[in-house]
């Protein structure tokens, strides 16, 4: 195969409908006798509901249902989730509120102004309770409780211990500890949740629009919840979404909570949250403090990290959590070579919303601890924070190398990538530079931050959230593998259509898929049409469908070389036997395909495809009619967890070498980033603009959470940020400046080396301009130990220094 | 988020709009630019039972100068500020706050006298209209009176009209050639709301001492902060650095900033002292060019 | 108290149109649901994010911080009205070219916003269309190929005027 269109800019299908108005999203589609509905809201961080009145609500005029606990815990089941700790999480609250928020009653009416009005009349009696809100509280003997069932509020807790960690901190010249809290902040896509919900009673079908992004493992978990066989919920994802960045992955119990709604009201129910709830009650990443304690040689070598990490999941651990602790277990060493790991986890439920997947899933947040202790420790040795990384990488020969806790990373050359960014961002010059700001009392700090990049999420990695002894019962089910599937198929005049469920999110699946294809099957990109419209009853799916780990330049694509491939042989079989040759004398090529000794001798696309609908007769003895194939991607390294848990949680790791600049203004405590080199690895690219696209996105998205945002919640539970005044989303105007640059190394596991990208610098960004941060203020002798680091932290880091009260 | 529902009117006379306030009084909200008000509709944390609009009051769509005075309408957008020549020349300082108030979108409909009435303690024109003691024309049932600014902003939110008034016009001073003036503020991000800001005009005498200083501050109490103790400091002085600096200091002897979400008490105390001393700094600087300049002219 | 009634004749991309609205009803809710031009975008409701910009009487504003009612006799352009006869407008195009789009969500009250950014300057420095921009927020592409497409645009608008 010729790569003719895999490598170019080639502009994107998607963007003439979404540039004109013409995008489907789901607040677009609108349905016959459609009903709205607006939610009722605990005010309350914890509190027990002791009456719920929805009279005068359903007296007011439009209003035709109210749905509250009472028919929750009647019409549904608590939802499941990996661990079988006793609490009840139901698509709203059963007798008890947990978080300020949480859904209390759903009021069904013609339009959503009405709907609102006659929310605000359903009276709700409560009886405050005392909350906890940190995730560390939560452990101390004595803390109010949440789900008394349980008796504390520990959700999940795994000891995971691999090599000889002792023995390493025994031997170790230097270790160092410290403490790191890293904070809640989110996806906040552009589009909030959006669900319609229409339950045809004769068929028993419930049928839902949503912007869900999959992984639809949450289908099967949302059909339980329901009492719904699997094949009677019926999931249409909207053509197009506005974003997610992981948090639709969260949406499924409010789909439950509509479905509910729209099966007691007899009628069809949409429901567009709001962006004030989506800020207070539909997901986040944890908020986590951390311990984390590495054993060092003199030379710097890094011998053992240990780590115990507190995730405050919210008020109920929920699918697929506890995976921002699991998911990075295969490449929780990072880029580096050391062979002990100890983590001690803890998923501790507070009360606070609901946690869940967002970019860069579990990945930010250790490199966040790893990359500072870097710092901190090149600091003790004397030794530039480059030279530390450089001297711990995993060396470029040593690939596919399996990490202690059971990744098996592809492919990579880490110091390459290093090198390339210092020499992008002309280090020894920023370093002169610093010198000359410190000087003249200035605090210019560089920050150097580097991380793999997991991509495909492992069905199975979250399995390791249970004990080994539970995994190995003779009834437990081991999960395992990722898979995708793609349909292609050539028309008779030679049109080529791939069906697709891939739930891209602006990813440019479409865009992609046309590129490959044109490829692999002598096409123009122009001539072939991608349909991905995801519907559970028609479309190939499986429980690891969607568009989350990064996952589509990886397995999406493959699935689609595969299917090509399929297609591309049959019409060689047709081509050798009207030309009387054997397919291997072939070659595809200008739309023909022709006899590779003699070209004269070819036979068009077109005729081939005419053939094989149209001519059934002339086609090779034997030969099923027609040109459509399905691919089916899947990687076989994708085991369970063994029985001491190691996994190999993704199935591709790419890799990011990043190095900023700062400023900091002292006095406004404000960070001004000057200078931000980001170079990857995600193997090969087969658009480098939408790879661009995706690296500029995620490095302000953890820019962002660098400096920015961060969901806040008071002493009481009180939720602080409900408002776009107050959660600050960087504009065009603090963004930075990026430049890119890229090494490749391909994966040996994917039929074109590619992997995921989407990713990627969320996850270093954060540390990677806490780090800047921290050696700006290096000669103030402050810690950067926190985020976000908005210029009110920073101030007091700066004039406050003695003080250690610098949060809200 | 969806408004609650209320009676809604759109005079096309003040007389009209008048009578509808005194009839509601305080359930009766004025809507011009609304971008402030409807936020806080589509929150429902204001649920006025009328709503009347005066964007149909053509009447009150007027830049003009009176008796050496800038009067503006309370239906002249925040983006006037920008275009408006007579502006520019007549109070060069609220054309280049312009830029400071949230964006584009947000003045092009918002109005000027809008964002004086609603008195946010961190907006930018209420502190402008405190320091040039502006008047506030205020008009209600028993017709019509002027309000100082002084006596205008009462706490958060609140000024010290009536809730059957409605305020139709703000006139401020003419600066002129020997008047330099400067805003100065942090912000977190471009066109949010200040942090700390500071806006000052500062005039010189013959002998290029000052003669008039005037100061104002948001984001360090519940209404735009005016310390005339800081103002005499300066008049009658010849500007320097070690008088900036005792303003400097001076300005944040008497308040008492909170602490919130955003910043410290004491990083805004310290932004105060810091953005006080940059913007009579600059405006200062502006009076001494303006002053040079008038000199070369009359020679 | 039931909600009142007005009639109102709005001009939206050159057409008429004649509606009934309660007048509570936010101009982007009436846009999406009455006219059904579902190009425009609602984020935020509060006024903040700029995806529900549209051009009033000429001038961009937030449609979620205006009532329907009060539209009465305007002039309004959507997303919807800026490609002629097939023709995308030169912001798109450089929208298309420069990968200014990912999940397009945000998208119409950018272009929206970037056309009067380039009315009023049409020349601007990559520093002014950042902050040209500012009031509009984008999650999917870090602004920079937003920004590289106004520009683009500018180039392109400026070089057909001449």
């Amino acid at each position: 195969m010729s790569k003719t269109w895999i490598g170019k800019n080639v502009k994107r299908h998607e963007d003439p409908r979404l540039l004109t108005g013409r995008g489907t999203f789901v607040d677009d589609i609108t349905l016959p006798n459609l009903y709205h509905a607006a939610i009722l809201r605990s005010p309350h961080a914890h509190a027990n509901i002791l009456a719920i009145d929805a009279s005068e609500a359903l007296k007011y005029p439009g209003v035709v249902e109210v749905v509250t606990g009472e028919d929750v815990v009647q019409k549904t089941r608590p939802f499941s989730v990996v661990v079988k700790t006793p609490f009840k999480y139901y698509c709203a609250a059963v007798k008890k509120v947990r978080y300020v928020g949480e859904p209390v009653a759903v009021v069904v009416a013609t339009d959503r102004y009405v709907a609102e009005d006659a929310a605000a009349l359903v009276r709700v009696d409560y009886e405050p309770l005392p909350p906890v809100v940190d995730p560390e509280a939560a452990l101390e003997p004595g803390a109010p409780i949440l789900h008394e069932e349980v008796g504390n509020n520990i959700s999940c807790h795994r000891l995971l211990d691999y090599g000889e960690v002792d023995r390493a901190f025994a031997e170790a010249d230097l270790v160092l500890k410290e403490r790191f809290v890293f904070p809640r902040y989110s996806s906040v896509p552009l589009e909030t949740y959006a669900v319609i919900a229409d339950y045809d009673s004769s068929s028993g079908v419930l049928t839902v629009w949503s912007n869900f992004m999959g992984p639809f493992t949450l289908h099967p978990v949302t059909a339980m919840a329901l009492n719904i066989p699997e094949n009677k919920l019926r999931f249409i994802i909207a053509k197009d979404i506005g974003g997610s960045f992981g948090i639709k992955s969260s949406i499924y119990p409010y789909i439950a909570l509509i479905g509910l709604a729209a099966m007691k009201a007899s009628r069809p129910v949409k429901w567009i949250e709001d962006r004030q709830e989506h800020l207070m009650a539909s997901s986040s990443q944890t908020d986590r403090v951390s311990y984390r304690e590495v054993a060092m040689r003199k030379d710097g070598t890094l011998l053992a990290i240990k780590t115990k990490i507190i995730d405050g999941v919210g008020a109920y651990l929920r699918a697929p959590e506890p995976a921002t602790t699991f998911r990075p277990i295969g490449n929780y060493v990072g880029p580096y070579k050391v062979k002990n790991l100890r983590v001690d986890a803890y998923d501790m439920m507070t009360n606070k919303c609901p946690t869940g997947p967002n970019r860069g899933y579990g990945c930010h947040q250790i490199y966040f601890e790893q990359e500072r202790m870097m710092d901190m420790a090149a600091e003790k040795l004397g030794l530039d924070p480059a030279e530390i990384r450089l001297r711990n990488f995993i060396p470029a020969d040593a690939f596919p190398y399996v990490t202690p806790s059971g990744g098996i990373y592809d492919s990579g050359d880490y110091p390459k990538a290093l090198k390339l960014a210092l020499e992008m961002s002309q280090y020894e010059k920023l370093r002169e530079e610093q010198k000359k700001a410190r000087k003249e009392g200035r605090l210019f700090g560089i920050g150097i931050a580097v991380g793999v990049d997991p991509s495909v999420s492992n069905m199975g990695y979250i399995t390791v959230a249970m004990p080994a002894e539970v995994r190995s019962q003779p009834e437990y089910l081991p999960k395992s593998g990722a898979v995708e599937a793609a349909t292609v198929r050539m028309d008779p005049l030679g049109g080529v259509t791939v069906l697709m469920n891939s739930t891209p999110q602006g990813q440019g699946h479409e865009t992609v898929v046309a590129q490959i294809i044109a490829d692999e099957l002598g096409v123009s990109p122009d001539d072939v049409v991608v349909v991905d419209d995801f519907d559970t009853s028609e479309s190939p799916w499986s429980v690891s469908s969607g568009t989350y780990s990064s996952r589509f330049a990886s397995v999406g694509t493959s699935a689609v070389v595969i299917a090509a491939r399929k297609i591309k042989e049959k019409m060689f079989q047709i081509a050798a036997h009207t030309l009387k040759v054997s397919p291997q004398d072939l070659e595809l090529g200008q739309g023909k395909i022709f006899v590779r000794q003699d070209p004269k001798r070819n036979i068009s696309l077109k005729r081939v495809a005419g053939t094989a609908h149209w001519d059934l007769l002339r086609l090779p003895e034997g030969m099923e009619p027609g040109l459509e194939a399905r691919g089916v991607f899947h990687f076989p390294m994708a085991d369970a967890p063994d029985s001491k848990d190691r996994v190999n949680s993704s199935n591709t790791y790419g890799f990011m070498a990043e190095v900023a600049a700062v400023e900091v203004d002292r006095d406004s405590g404000q960070v001004k980033i000057l200078k931000y080199i980001s170079v990857h690895d995600a193997g090969t690219i087969i658009n480098p603009k939408i790879v661009e696209g995706q690296i500029y996105g995620g490095a302000l998205h953890g820019v962002a959470g660098a400096l920015f945002e961060e969901l806040v919640y008071d002493q009481e539970g009180q939720f602080l940020t409900g408002s776009f005044m107050d959660y600050l989303v960087p504009t065009a105007a603090e963004a930075p400046k990026l430049e890119i640059g890229h090494v490749c190394s391909p994966s040996p596991f994917t039929p074109l080396g590619s992997k995921g990208a989407g990713e990627s610098s969320s996850e270093t960004a954060p540390v990677l301009i806490a780090n800047a941060v921290a050696d700006a203020l290096a000669p103030l002798g402050v810690k950067v130990t926190e985020l976000p680091l908005t210029p009110k932290r920073v101030w007091a880091l700066i004039h406050d220094s003695s003080s250690t009260e610098v949060g809200r | 988020m969806k408004p609650c529902n209320f009676d809604y009117f759109d005079p096309k006379t003040l007389e009209e709009v008048v009578v509808l306030m005194r009839q509601y009084g305080s359930d009766g909200k004025i809507l011009a630019g609304g971008q402030s008000l409807v936020p806080l509709l589509n929150f429902r944390l204001a649920a006025p039972a009328a709503l009347v609009d005066i964007n149909k009051v053509k009447e009150l769509d007027y830049v003009r100068e009176v008796n050496g005075k800038l009067a503006i309408g309370a239906l002249v957008r925040q983006r006037v500020l920008e275009t408006s020549e007579a502006i520019r020349s007549k109070c060069g300082l609220l054309a280049e706050t312009a830029e400071f108030i949230a964006h584009p979108q947000i003045r092009n409909r918002g109005t000027v006298v809008g964002s004086i009435c609603h008195a946010d303690p961190a907006a930018e024109l209420p502190a402008i209209a405190r320091a040039l003691d502006a008047e506030m024309k205020v008009v209600g049932p028993d017709g019509e009176r002027i309000i100082k600014a002084e006596d205008f902003f009462v706490t958060l939110m609140t000024t010290s009209m009536d809730p059957s008034e409605l305020m139709v016009e703000v006139r401020l001073p003419t600066l002129g050639p020997r008047t330099g003036w400067a805003f100065e503020e942090f912000a977190i991000r471009h066109g949010d709301f200040a942090i700390v800001g500071v806006t000052a005009a500062v005039t010189l005498d013959e002998q290029k001492n000052c003669a008039d200083a005037r100061l104002a501050a948001i984001g360090v109490s519940e209404v735009p902060y005016r310390d005339s103790k800081v103002e005499r400091l300066i008049m009658g002085q010849e500007i320097s650095e070690s008088l900036l600096d005792q303003a400097a200091h001076q300005m944040v002897e008497g308040v008492e900033p909170s602490t919130d979400l955003h910043a410290s008490a004491d990083q805004r105390k310290h932004l105060l002292r810091v953005l006080t001393k940059r913007a009579l700094k600059k405006a200062a600087g502006r009076a001494l060019k303006g002053f040079e300049k008038g000199r070369g002219k009359n020679a | 108290m039931p909600d009142e009634l007005r009639t109102i004749q709005v001009t939206v991309n050159g057409t008429k149109y004649d509606r009934q609205v309660r007048c509570r009803k936010l101009l982007s809710d009436f846009i999406r649901e009455d006219l059904r031009l579902v190009g425009t975008h609602v984020g935020c409701e509060h006024g903040i994010c700029g995806a529900c910009t549209v051009l009033f009487n000429g001038q961009t504003i937030r449609s979620c911080l205006m009532f329907a009612v009060q539209a009465d006799g305007a002039e309004i352009t959507t997303v919807e009205g800026l490609a002629r006869g097939g023709q995308l407008h030169p912001l798109q195009e450089a929208f298309w070219e420069n990968h200014g789009v990912q999940c397009g969500y945000c998208t119409p009250g950018f272009l929206l916003t970037a056309l009067e950014l380039l009315q009023r300057n049409p020349n601007p420095t990559e520093e002014e269309v950042r902050i040209g921009i500012a009031g509009n927020i984008c999650r999917c592409t870090g602004y920079q190929h937003i920004i590289e497409s106004v520009l683009a645009a500018a180039a392109k608008m400026g070089a057909k005027t001449v």
